[in-house]
């Protein structure tokens, strides 16, 4: 969405709530238990919300899109059918099963956090300092090389080690560990001269988005 | 005979009822097909609205206002010295402090998600996740922090930080003149959401 127009000001709400409905706060709740199951990972989750329509994705509210998330992953992956989903009802002489996710585990598995960095030995393709360009490709899958930056010019800040791969690991095809770079990319290189020639944008890249400048 | 719910021919699906229902119905079947526990539920959203918050993130920047040593871990390995402070797992595996100074403003968004450093601000507000802020802050930042009341000088430098990987961020602010006398209990109760997410700044 980076360096779209026409999405208006920005909405502030002062003493905003953590929630701002119970509904909001169970549909939260539903996709870190069910996250506990192991049967998709955080690229993903982001990838099914990636997947709503946009006209949908800008209409819906967070959380609406968090619903629709764990419908349409709980459905793929096997953890509820979408008979069960239209009916409300287990579908007859299915066994009960046992949640992976009890209250007494949830301040371990929220305090354990869900690391992404890899201990694998991976080749560092780039150096801090180096100019790099952010390669220019359109995936129809998920990518987190944002669109703006696309075939841009920056120079690397810091390799900030080894991580999990989201393109392939939304799509359950490997984590694939490689290295990610804070790139720092000038506002000018990146819109132009109505940009502040002092300006920078930061993106975290990983080496498979970047090549030599 | 074909359904004709909507009394018209075209195949759509229904229009979403109230998410409370369906998010009700939905939390009732997986409890009952033993998918879901209820009270591991309400434990995280305790955690949320109760312990996990931006005063995790207050006293992070608190400490490192009144200890140069600490700031100086902070710096060089985040993750490590929130840790310290008892703070980190989920979205706050991977921590980056960047530092506010009269030469440099820093600014956090994500313009993919919402991603937001969970373990010290608690989670996002709206306004973080919504289409205007994801948008422009990357484009407009300085347009952006006007509308939050920040005037960013022109011969200072604007850094925005788009989260795009699994490093979260959080901006030490500046701490503010006068305030040679407090504690670190009395700054850290003056320091803000939206100073550790860029769009504020730290007053007395």
């Amino acid at each position: 969405m980076g360096g779209m127009h026409g999405m208006g000001p920005v909405r502030y709400e002062t003493n905003e709530t953590v929630f701002h409905a119970p509904w909001e706060a169970r549909v939260f709740a539903l996709n870190l238990a069910l996250g506990a199951w192991r049967k998709w990972n955080i690229d993903a989750g982001r990838f099914q919300i990636e997947q709503v329509p946009p006209a949908d994705y800008l209409r819906m509210s967070y959380y609406e899109k968090w619903l629709a998330r764990i419908i349409e992953l709980s459905v793929k992956r096997g953890l509820v059918t979408r008979a069960e989903i239209e009916s409300g009802q287990p579908a007859a002489g299915s066994t009960k099963a046992t949640p992976p996710l009890t209250a007494d585990n949830v301040p371990s598995m929220l305090r354990g956090g869900a690391g992404a960095i890899r201990n694998v030995p991976a080749i560092a393709h780039f150096k801090v300092g180096q100019r790099v360009r952010a390669r220019n490709i359109n995936p129809a899958g998920h990518t987190r090389l944002p669109r703006y930056a696309r075939g841009k010019t920056g120079t690397v800040d810091r390799n900030h080690g080894v991580y999990v791969f989201p393109d392939t690991n939304a799509e359950f095809l490997g984590e694939n560990p490689q290295h990610v770079y804070s790139v720092r990319f000038a506002a000018r290189e990146l819109w132009g001269d109505q940009a502040s020639p002092r300006d920078a944008v930061y993106i975290d890249l990983w080496d498979d988005y970047l090549e030599p400048a | 005979m074909m359904s004709r719910l909507h009394g018209h021919g075209h195949d759509h699906q229904d229009v979403p009822s109230d998410p409370a229902l369906r998010v009700k119905a939905l939390e009732s079947l997986l409890v009952e097909k033993g998918l879901v526990d209820p009270e591991a539920l309400d434990a995280i959203i305790d955690t949320y609205e109760h312990k996990t918050g931006p005063r995790n993130g207050a006293k992070v920047v608190a400490r490192a206002w009144v200890d140069s040593a600490y700031k100086r871990r902070l710096m060089n390995d985040a993750t490590a010295a929130i840790a310290e402070l008892g703070y980190g797992g989920r979205q706050g595996e991977h921590m980056v402090v960047v530092e506010n100074t009269p030469q440099v403003h820093n600014l956090v968004v994500c313009t993919l998600c919402s991603c937001y450093p969970w373990s010290v601000l608690g989670l996002p507000p709206v306004w973080y996740k919504s289409a205007p802020y994801r948008s422009r802050a990357v484009i407009d930042p300085r347009g952006v922090l006007r509308e939050f009341g920040i005037d960013v000088a022109e011969d200072a430098e604007v850094r925005v930080w788009d989260s795009t990987a699994e490093l979260r961020y959080l901006v030490l602010p500046e701490r503010p003149a006068g305030t040679e006398k407090l504690s670190e209990e009395g700054l850290a109760a003056l320091v803000t959401r939206d100073a550790m997410v860029g769009v504020g700044k730290v007053t007395l």
